[in-house]
């Protein structure tokens, strides 16, 4: 009896750890994310003076932005539409292992899908991993197995974005060219390449790099804009385009 | 014996409640969750059967797991640490054992403590060892083991203690 409990919940683990083949249940399903949803509630009301400063800010730069655009520019913005962003709210955050998940509570009712794109008001948070009615589970990028095309905002050389499992505030971009000039300071981006996040998408500031044991690749310690100890609002981006952008490049990942 | 059950139940719900919107936000001192659930495992009642009793620990382990989107390693630890149980009450309670005569709100704090303390380690080290998953991270599993099992122990001797005096 032990033994056959045993390894099923051992099965369970190294399931779990398997990126491509988890069906293992999870806390996007509806009991669990029912109960965390109706306890974090009543946290939200410790919040709410942050949030609204962090709104404030946000509406501030994108007010900014707006008057320092032409109305001519600002409509054919609005006519282009490629990308819809949902509003959600963080029912479950982790990020104290190595594989680590969040919880929200908007799913496939409000037409969400595995591989969209997660922000917050100050850069991206992660991509959706698992779905159900009303819930969604996001694979953080505090997360060993998260992949995310990235590049440096001034010279376009690109790499992708992982984490080692180190710190929860420091990711690291790979894979980026040795030409490319490095400055510490710098700011990493979202590339674009990839359908899940828009271009120029903010994610950090270069703290550190180095080269790779191979000499020819830098390997850029990322520190985030975003605090992922504290998450409450985020944003899901679902690119309209995508099911027509896949098609095209079926090989894609 | 049905009050017995419904004791049973009443705190089986309570420890996961506990644990799932109380203890997985605590991060005490940064990032350390205690893992309380598993006071259901270590006291809980002698005389019972021993299959139903790994069973229920199963179902409690991988409710926690579902929670925590950790696959199944709660349900691992705590299936192992109920299969061991055993050995260690006899190991820490001595001849009370043989006599199937434990009263765990009667036992002294030292014997209590000893007990506590190697079955909570046991579990939260193949807890640690699932989660992180990774033999070049051994570090990480130890301190994480040891800083948790602490703040574990703590809170399950505290609770205890508070608990034992109404039961009587």
């Amino acid at each position: 009896m032990f033994l056959i409990l045993f390894l099923i919940s051992f099965a369970l683990t190294t399931q779990a750890h398997d990126y491509n083949k988890t069906k293992v249940i999870n806390s996007a399903y509806q009991i669990s994310g029912s109960i965390h949803g109706a306890f974090s509630k009543i946290g939200d009301y410790f919040y709410l003076r942050e949030e609204n400063n962090l709104l404030l800010e946000e509406n501030n730069r994108l007010k900014s932005s707006v008057f320092n655009t032409k109305t001519e520019q600002i409509e054919s913005i609005n006519i282009q539409q490629k990308f819809r962003l949902t509003p959600a709210l963080v029912n479950k955050n982790s990020y104290r292992f190595l594989e680590n998940y969040i919880t929200i509570d908007k799913g496939e009712k409000d037409s969400i899908k595995e591989d969209f794109g997660v922000v917050t008001a100050k850069g991206i948070v992660g991509v959706i991993d698992k779905t159900s009615q009303k819930y969604a589970r996001i694979l953080s990028i505090l997360n060993t197995k998260s992949k995310i095309n990235a590049k440096l905002k001034k010279s376009n050389h690109f790499g992708t974005l992982g984490w080692d499992g180190e710190h929860h505030n420091i990711v690291q971009l790979n894979d980026v060219q040795d030409l490319a000039e490095i400055t510490e300071g710098d700011t990493i981006v979202t590339s674009g390449f990839s359908y899940t996040f828009p271009e120029n998408i903010p994610i950090g500031v270069v703290k550190s790099y180095l080269l790779n044991d191979t000499k020819d690749l830098y390997v850029i310690n990322v520190e985030l804009f975003n605090d992922m100890t504290n998450l409450r609002h985020v944003h899901v981006i679902e690119n309209l385009d995508f099911n027509t952008l896949n098609s095209l490049n079926p090989s894609n990942e | 014996m049905n009050s017995l059950l419904f004791s049973n139940i009443i705190r089986f719900t309570a420890l996961v409640l506990l644990q799932v919107l109380i203890c997985n936000q605590m991060n005490f001192l940064g990032s350390i969750n205690p893992y309380i659930y598993i006071l259901f495992i270590l006291i809980y009642p002698v005389k019972n059967n021993s299959l139903s009793f790994i069973f229920i620990s199963f179902v409690l382990g991988i409710l926690i797991d579902v929670f925590m989107d950790t696959g199944g390693a709660h349900a691992a630890a705590s299936v192992t640490v109920a299969y061991m149980r055993p050995v260690f009450l006899k190991f820490s309670f001595g001849a009370a054992y043989e006599y199937q005569a434990i009263k765990f709100n009667e036992a002294d704090l030292l014997t209590r403590f000893i007990y506590f303390t190697l079955l909570i380690l046991i579990h939260h080290f193949i807890l640690f060892i699932l989660i992180i998953f990774d033999n070049s991270k051994a570090g990480m599993v130890v301190s994480n083991a040891l800083s948790t099992g602490l703040f574990t122990l703590f809170l399950a001797l505290t609770l205890t203690t508070l608990f034992s005096r109404k039961e009587k």
